[in-house]
């Protein structure tokens, strides 16, 4: 990373701190507001965060470790959420889930190497009635078997872009 | 647009997972290219999930309908035309609100669900949207909380709280602020409800929440969503701007001089977060640990102000019971379980949707006549109810009727109306180690039986499942279950043990080796 970048990055930060910071209880909003800039929060700007809402840094990172939604390192470009919760475990999310991480080479938490997918589980997504579901930035896929998501993971690689409404 | 024959495409995100987006566009490009006098609707969904995506039909005097029909299939409706209604088509279902399954139920809450698109407030309103907050207008705040109150609403979050009972604690508490908080994070596996009435009726929330706010004099509300729920989170935020650029909040509402506005507070993937004081402390921007009760919220709630925390489905309902009365809700029901609940088949289930009846019907009901049995065919064998904190039933219990004090009698909840189906392929000690796992992944931390009993059970189901010492392990762990039952401070410890004893007890065949 460029020098530049870091600085542009505390400057995001900052201004989504000063834009906020007299709402009440804020810090999670910044949080996302953070995350939905720079697709993490960088560790380096928790102090910045800290200091704009008269916290501790204890207390940011305890809020930040706290939630599983907010990480603090970048992810791959894309992020496949898949969902290990009952209803999808009836469907064969479990299996789903072995192949997803065999054909990935990666597990939960961790990104290619390519830095293109990042797998992450998630505990319903409110899709059970077409269980498994898993979940590719803001689009929902139903009745997800190792086929299908063969196929969602080859439409990204390739970049096709999904007819959107 | 007058003379448009109007064709209906879900706007859902299970229906849009299933491709309805494709396929209203696909629809719309064919329209527009050949200049047809159609116009393509973007309407909640029906919730008859495995007919999505369902397109409908508004012809002369009735409402057709065909499905599923999804990108394999769009392109076929269009060259058959089927908007001009082909009734020999092989995906023709007939007039919606004939369908058997859609016909059967009582929808009181999701009366408006699926017919209109979900934003127009026109519509809203000639679907007797906004009566109840009218009439709530002219009432007392006693007057609404007794209404409530009679109607015999119990809380859909899966506690049943009496809902009438709650507000008047908070109406009772003098303040110079108060909050009504919406509890949208719905995190139950096999739950669905809160998202589709948030998706396909978002005026209905905000109307209950506005009364709500009337009945017990609040001036601010907050949803806490998840943010599992990108569409409903979108829908929401625009439904709420449109509701205020028509003065049904903001200040002076409807002229009647009473303010209240609403704010989205979006979750971060805890679980536990919808438990209403870690919510309670997630909304104030801080670590999501549940707080000692008392002070109750109703007292001491939002930055320590009286606050009313109710699910979706409950502020949903109280539109319709303040515009029909309380009776009109009263009703239906057995017992002590009044009015209706928009249950939601989920699992392995044929035909997976949500159901929405009043108290009294049995499991068995519905998991046949409503689910039509298991989407592999093959036999079912458990059911879990009430999310991952409820009971995995066996069969010998599914004649239990549909009642909040007859599921805890068999040690089981209703919850918030889930029900999550599986065949035989299902190992239920893997079911049992997952429901310590999950508690062990979603502890807040705050109390130890919760924090360690749940990795110390995941262990211990491990030895078992390995066949190490069987008999001393399931000791054991039947010990563990109750050091969290007893020692918990929240729901989320206090109630892991009863799907992993249901497990243990009903299923016992699937913890012994070899
Ligand atoms: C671990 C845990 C998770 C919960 N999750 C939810 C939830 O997602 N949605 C909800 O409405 N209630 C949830 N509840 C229940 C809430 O604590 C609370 O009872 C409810 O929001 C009150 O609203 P009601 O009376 O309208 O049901 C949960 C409780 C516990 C213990
Ligand atoms: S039971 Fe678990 S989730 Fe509930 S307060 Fe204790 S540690 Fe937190
Ligand atoms: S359990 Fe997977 S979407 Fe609900």
């Amino acid at each position: 990373m460029s020098k530049e970048k870091e600085i542009s990055k505390e400057e995001i930060v900052s201004g989504i701190v000063s834009e906020h910071k007299e709402t009440s209880g804020p810090l999670l909003i910044i949080l996302h507001e953070i995350q939905k800039a720079l697709k993490f929060i960088p560790p380096e700007t928790v102090p910045l965060i800290a200091e704009g809402l008269n916290l501790s840094r204890a207390e940011v990172h305890g809020v930040i470790s706290f939630y599983h939604f907010f990480r603090s390192a970048p992810p791959g470009r894309h992020t496949i959420q898949i969902c290990r919760a009952e209803s999808c475990q009836a469907m064969g999310s479990r299996q789903l889930e072995q192949h997803a991480k065999q054909s990935l080479g990666i597990d939960f938490h961790q990104t290619t190497a390519d830095e293109q997918i990042t797998l992450e589980p998630v505990y319903c997504l409110g899709n059970c009635a077409c269980s498994p579901a898993i979940r590719v930035g803001d689009d929902i896929h139903a009745h997800v078997g190792p086929a299908a998501f063969d196929a969602i993971l080859a439409d990204l690689a390739t970049e096709k872009v999904e007819v959107q409404n | 647009m007058a003379g448009n024959v109007k064709v209906f495409v879900p706007r859902d995100t299970t229906a849009c997972s299933l491709g309805a987006n494709q396929v209203a566009a696909k629809l719309q490009q064919h329209f527009s290219v050949q200049s047809l006098n159609y116009e393509v609707i973007r309407n909640g969904s029906r919730g008859l999930y495995w007919l999505e995506p369902l397109i409908e039909i508004a012809a002369a005097d009735e409402r057709v309908a065909f499905g599923p029909i999804g990108l394999a299939d769009i392109d076929d409706f269009i060259a058959g035309k089927c908007w001009e209604i082909d009734k020999s088509h092989p995906k023709y279902l007939g007039p919606t609100e004939e369908i058997p399954y859609l016909k059967q139920q009582q929808r009181l809450t999701f009366a408006r669900v699926g017919l209109s698109e979900s934003l127009s407030i026109a519509d809203y309103q000639n679907h007797s949207g906004f009566t109840g907050l009218k009439k709530a207008l002219a009432m007392t705040p006693q007057d609404l909380v007794t209404e409530v109150k009679e109607s015999g609403l119990r809380g859909r979050g899966g506690a049943a709280f009496p809902t009438g009972i709650k507000w008047q604690t908070v109406l009772d508490n003098e303040a110079d602020q108060k909050y009504i908080v919406c509890n949208a994070d719905e995190g139950d596996s096999g739950t669905y409800s809160d998202r589709m009435l948030m998706e396909s009726d978002p005026y209905c929330l905000i109307e209950g929440m506005t009364i709500a706010a009337r009945a017990v004099g609040a001036e601010k509300g907050y949803i806490y969503l998840r943010d599992e729920y990108p569409l409903a989170h979108a829908i929401l935020e625009e439904a709420i701007e449109t509701a205020r650029d028509e003065n049904f909040l903001g200040s002076n509402i409807l002229d009647s001089g009473a303010s209240f506005d609403i704010e989205i507070r979006l979750g971060a993937g805890a679980y536990i977060c919808g438990e209403e004081t870690s919510m309670l402390e997630s909304l104030e921007g801080k670590r999501g640990e549940v707080r000692p009760k008392p002070p109750l919220p109703a007292i001491e709630g939002l930055f320590g102000k009286p606050t009313v925390i109710n699910n979706v489905i409950s502020l949903a309902a109280v539109p319709g019971i303040i515009a029909e009365g309380a009776a009109s809700y009263h009703n239906y029901g057995i017992d002590r379980s009044r009015g209706t609940l928009p249950f939601q088949l989920a699992g392995n289930i044929k035909q997976a949707g949500l159901v929405e009846i009043p108290f009294g019907a049995t499991l068995r009901d519905m998991l046949y006549e409503y689910g039509g049995g298991s989407r592999s065919g093959r036999p079912l064998k458990a059911v879990q109810v009430g999310g991952p904190l409820g009971a995995y039933l066996s069969e010998s219990q599914w004649d239990t009727p549909l009642d909040y004090e007859a599921f805890v009698a068999i040690d089981g909840m209703l919850g918030h109306g889930g029900i999550v189906a599986f065949d035989d392929s299902v190992d239920m000690s893997e079911q049992a180690r997952f429901s310590m796992e999950f508690c062990a992944i979603e502890s807040c931390g705050k109390c130890t039986p919760c924090r360690i009993g749940s990795v110390r059970g995941v262990e211990v189901i491990d030895l078992i499942r390995e066949g190490e010492n069987s008999g001393e392990n399931k000791e054991l762990l039947l010990e563990l279950c109750d050091t969290m039952v007893a020692g918990s401070l929240c729901a989320m410890g206090g109630l892991t043990p009863f799907p992993v004893r249901s497990a243990l007890k009903h299923f016992a065949e699937d913890f012994e080796q070899g």
